[in-house]
């Protein structure tokens, strides 16, 4: 009884504040309603079948509740995220466009969901013929000579390119140890790099935001493996001397990966392959709309160019006739980098994607991601100047470093964004630009809604002028205001247990 | 079809309020010579004709309702209650992305610290992240995890465990100044007097896997304690539908506990995508791969939640980052964490159970089967591997089976040539009587 009355005042104040208790806080001990189906073998007892000192002594704390209060407790939840389908989520590098429902409904199917992975070839043609067919697409939307659909998300695709890189050199029996990257790239690319083995040589940017012909020309030299850059890069800028800069790498015997984060600014706009990249990840949960769950799951395809396709992950599909199988005969492939053959869920989503909107919807898509993204720089020019101005391609980085004279900050924008019902763009990356604000729209978003995030921030602007106090300890309208973080890392709990008392309220 | 909301008329007004006269201004700093190359893509289509044409491209396939395997191998399907596709298919859960502001993302946030506390209580460790890609990212990870922490060199891996983690480990280490070496498996279980034979102290770590990849369980408390002995870490790959019953690493005294946690609720989907569990102990916070949620207080003191200890990732530490994992498999996370909801401890329990009972029960049959024989004589979950007397191969077998729509047990040959007689089969709650019927009448035909 007693168990019951703290749990009717808790739920009293779930109803006033708005959070909600974690789902340990519900469990109410023999609590269950979710039933598995009888057994339906002659049962024997567990103690002829296993050993005792296999066996688990201690007693599982999971959560005792019921299906009700399981639904309640996960749609409460879900309320209270800001997501792609609830609000417009300009996170610059996330590309953060719509999530066709369609493409969910497809992945769904039994045909494809419900399938293991080690059923014969013969009885998942249609799966293998799906995959056939979404390596050509992205070699058509890329120029590259083949894909690798292993990888599972963007970083692996880097991991993936870099281990490419490393077994191409060591074939020519070249050690090559370096690879230059970008001070504006993205921090998995240098993380990519060092978990393979190599040594990280940056590259500061010029005073336009593109990589300086004159430094990489300086170094490079014949222990220089790959350059591994963004384009357009994470300013949201072509880099205009891209075809000096591949000409250069490959007259030093250097390698040039392409981050493919940002090939939503180049669908039906550019090739990679044309602009003399060897290899690259594209991250099917950006470009190709698949929906990023919350943090994945992703993809992150490599495709590489006729020179490095026998270093490709095994195994890999072939066709024979009209037949498809898979083969381990990849002469000098680094190896697998996933359990299986990759995100099917993902694959399937990013192959209806492409099969809709087809030649023409990519190129609008491209096309409209750019206006979009000038046209809101434009709106924002006066308020939030952009550093490197230019035109730039699908994202622009602006500068939020006049409001700091009022004390605020491009974090506590971000914050009042929130309150405005807008998610925040990517703040403080890339790193050279001060007080940096990071902002992709993505096509999917209408002018209206650009209008009125661009109305939201320029009156975010006059509020850190006139009541900086408001901005600064944003957001005021969520069920939580501005969290704690320092405390999160000092003294960090990260988990929940049953001796712990409830923090806060 | 196409999803931009903007009008051609707007595009052009846009165009405008930007101050260029036409969209080709805005690409000044693309060389001419390689804009608006050809693409050779299929036209757009409609909603009707995409749904056509994918029908016409699933249909080939055959699902686990119109065939029977009895697979495994690092693969298991389970049932999914109903609640989890119904909750995880809300748009708040599958659209946001990585809950870099806490304060829009608090279900999220709330989400994983629970997911951690479950993947805890589970494994019976001290810590949990918010996820990896699949299971053998989890294993290479941990293998990654261990070199550095330890500074030594060499790595010794059981041949018994899943091959395809074996082989993402070697590809994950291949720039690594490291030795790994295979410790060899003897009666279906990791030769224990060759791994302490093999047991220096340049040993970083001890990786196995329980159940094994034949599905026989491992003497793990032993193996640990060699392990800890000249002090490399223990790492266990385990099966988490296993632990309603079986002995959890913490139990044995694992230093890291990864595994493959699609079998919590999640759809085989050809084996991808996984969602890949890593735990481990309080020591080992700072080195711990992937994101952390931690539990805090809002200005007005209320609990909330946030992402935290970020300097242990890539978009703070760069290359000095402990990984170089940024999207993870967060919807994956959300749909373990209403699984284990639904189940609950007893829940779990009677799962483990039942594919305990069915497997053995099927082990039985198969038994009597005249020319079926067990490879090895081990305590096993729910997993098993036959050879076949009389020269039957397991493909001729297997061959046969298919025609009746039964998928056999999966030869081991390609990765175990000295066991090419053998075929690992499974059994879950997911199997019937009616269709363990069918598969002895069907090998009663072969």
């Amino acid at each position: 009884m007693e168990a019951g009355a703290i749990n009717a005042t808790t739920e009293a104040l779930d109803i006033t504040d708005g959070t909600e208790r974690l789902i340990f806080e519900r469990s109410v001990p023999g609590r269950r309603t979710y039933r598995l189906p009888p057994c339906d073998v002659p049962e024997r007892p567990l103690g002829v079948l296993l050993p005792e000192e296999r066996l688990r002594t201690d007693a599982l704390r999971l959560p005792e509740v019921s299906e009700p209060d399981v639904v309640r407790h996960f749609t409460r939840l879900s309320q209270l995220n800001f997501s792609v389908d609830t609000h417009c989520y300009p996170l610059g590098s996330c590309t953060m466009k719509y999530n066709p429902k369609l493409n969910d409904r497809i992945a769904s199917w039994s045909r494809f969901a419900v399938v293991h992975p080690m059923q014969p070839a013969s009885s998942v043609q249609g799966l293998l013929r799906l995959f056939w067919e979404l390596e050509q697409l992205l070699c058509q939307i890329t120029g590259m000579a083949a894909f690798t659909l292993q990888p599972a998300a963007g970083a692996q695709g880097e991991l993936t390119g870099l281990k490419i890189i490393r077994a191409y050199h060591r074939l020519k029996r070249q050690t090559r140890s370096i690879i230059l990257i970008p001070d504006s790239a993205h921090g998995t690319n240098p993380a990519s790099a060092a978990i393979s083995g190599f040594r990280v040589a940056t590259l500061a940017s010029g005073s336009d935001g593109l990589i300086d012909l004159a430094q990489l020309k300086a170094k490079l030299s014949h222990d220089v493996a790959a350059l591994m850059l963004t384009n357009p890069n994470t300013l949201g800028l072509f880099e205009k001397d891209i075809l000096t800069m591949t000409r250069l790498c490959h007259e030093h015997g250097v390698l040039v990966y392409l981050d493919g984060a940002n090939m939503n600014a180049l669908l039906g706009i550019a090739k990679p392959a044309d602009f003399g990249i060897d290899l690259l990840q594209l991250n099917l949960h950006k470009t190709f709309s698949t929906p990023h769950g919350g943090g994945g799951p992703g993809a992150g395809p490599v495709g590489v160019t006729n020179a490095l396709v026998e270093f490709l992950p095994a195994p890999r599909l072939r066709k024979v006739r009209t037949r498809f199988e898979w083969h381990d005969d990849v002469k000098h492939s680094i190896g697998r980098v996933h359990g299986f053959y990759g995100n099917v869920g993902v694959l399937v989503r990013a192959y209806v994607y492409i099969r809709t909107l087809g030649r023409e919807g990519l190129e609008r898509a491209g096309r409209a991601a750019i206006i979009n993204a000038n046209y809101l720089k434009a709106c924002l020019a006066k308020t939030f100047p952009v550093p490197f101005d230019r035109y730039c391609m699908h994202e622009f980085v602006a500068s939020l470093k006049s409001l700091k004279a009022c004390g605020v900050t491009a974090w506590d924008v971000a914050k009042r964004l929130l309150d405005y019902g807008f998610y925040a763009p990517t703040v403080y990356f890339p790193l050279l630009v001060e007080e940096a604000f990071m902002i992709e729209p993505t096509e999917t978003e209408s002018k209206e809604t650009l209008d009125a995030l661009a109305d939201a921030l320029i009156h975010i602007a006059q509020e850190a002028r006139t009541n900086p106090e408001l901005v600064k300890h944003a957001p005021q309208r969520l069920e939580v205001n501005r969290l704690d973080e320092v405390k999160a890392a000092r003294e960090p709990d990260l988990r929940w247990t049953p001796a712990k008392q409830l923090v806060g309220t | 079809m196409d999803y931009v909301p903007n009008t051609d008329e707007q595009l052009q007004q846009m165009l405008e309020t930007v101050g260029v006269g036409s969209f080709e201004d805005l690409l000044v700093n693309i060389p001419t010579e390689i804009r608006h190359p050809s693409f050779e893509l299929p036209g757009g289509l409609s909603e009707a004709e995409v749904l056509s044409l994918c029908e016409s491209v699933a249909s080939p396939n055959r699902s686990l309702r119109e065939v029977t395997a009895f697979l495994g191998f690092g693969a298991y399907h389970h049932l999914i209650p109903t609640v989890v596709d119904a909750l995880s298919s809300r748009g708040e859960w599958l659209t946001p992305y990585t809950p870099y502001q806490a304060e829009a993302s608090q279900g999220t946030l709330q989400m994983i610290y629970e997911f951690q506390t479950l993947i805890c209580e589970l494994m019976q460790m001290d810590l949990a992240n918010a996820s990896l890609y699949d299971g053998a990212s989890s294993l290479a990870e941990a293998a990654v995890l261990a070199l550095r922490t330890s500074g030594r060199a060499r790595l010794l891996v059981s041949e018994a465990v899943h091959p395809h983690y074996r082989q993402v480990v070697a590809t994950y280490l291949s720039g690594f100044p490291c030795v790994i070496q295979e410790i060899p498996h003897t009666s279906g279980v990791t030769d224990l007097e060759a791994l302490a034979a093999s047991l220096k102290d340049d040993v970083a770590a001890v990786l196995m896997q329980q159940p094994n990849v034949f599905g026989c369980l491992e003497p793990m408390e032993q193996t640990s304690a060699l392990a800890h002995r000249v002090g490399s870490l223990f790492v266990a790959n385990v099966y988490p539908i296993s632990l309603g019953l079986l002995q959890a690493p913490g139990a044995y005294g694992a230093d890291i506990a990864v595994a493959e946690g699609r079998c919590l609720g999640s759809p085989l989907a050809y084996g991808g995508p996984g969602l890949g569990l890593f735990a481990t102990t309080n020591e080992l916070l700072r080195k711990m791969p992937g994101r952390l949620v931690g539990c805090t207080l809002d200005e007005s003191g209320r609990r909330g939640f946030t992402l935290t200890l970020q300097t242990r990732e890539q978009h703070i530490r760069r290359e000095k980052a402990t990984s170089n994992i940024c999207t993870n498999e967060g919807w994956l996370a959300l749909r373990a964490a209403i699984f284990l909801s639904l189940l609950g401890s007893q829940g779990l329990k009677e799962l483990a159970l039942l594919n305990i009972q069915k497997a053995h029960d099927l082990f039985e049959r198969l038994r009597q089967v005249p020319f079926v024989q067990s490879m090895f004589d081990q305590p096993f979950f729910n997993e098993f591997v036959l050879r076949f007397a009389d020269g039957r191969s397991v493909e001729e077998v297997n061959r046969k089976l298919l025609k009746a729509g039964i998928v056999g047990g999966l030869s081991l040959r390609p990765w175990y040539p000295q066991l090419a007689d053998g075929s690992l089969w499974c059994v879950t709650e997911a199997i019937s009587a009616q269709q363990m019927d069918r598969l002895l009448e069907a090998l009663g035909r072969v």
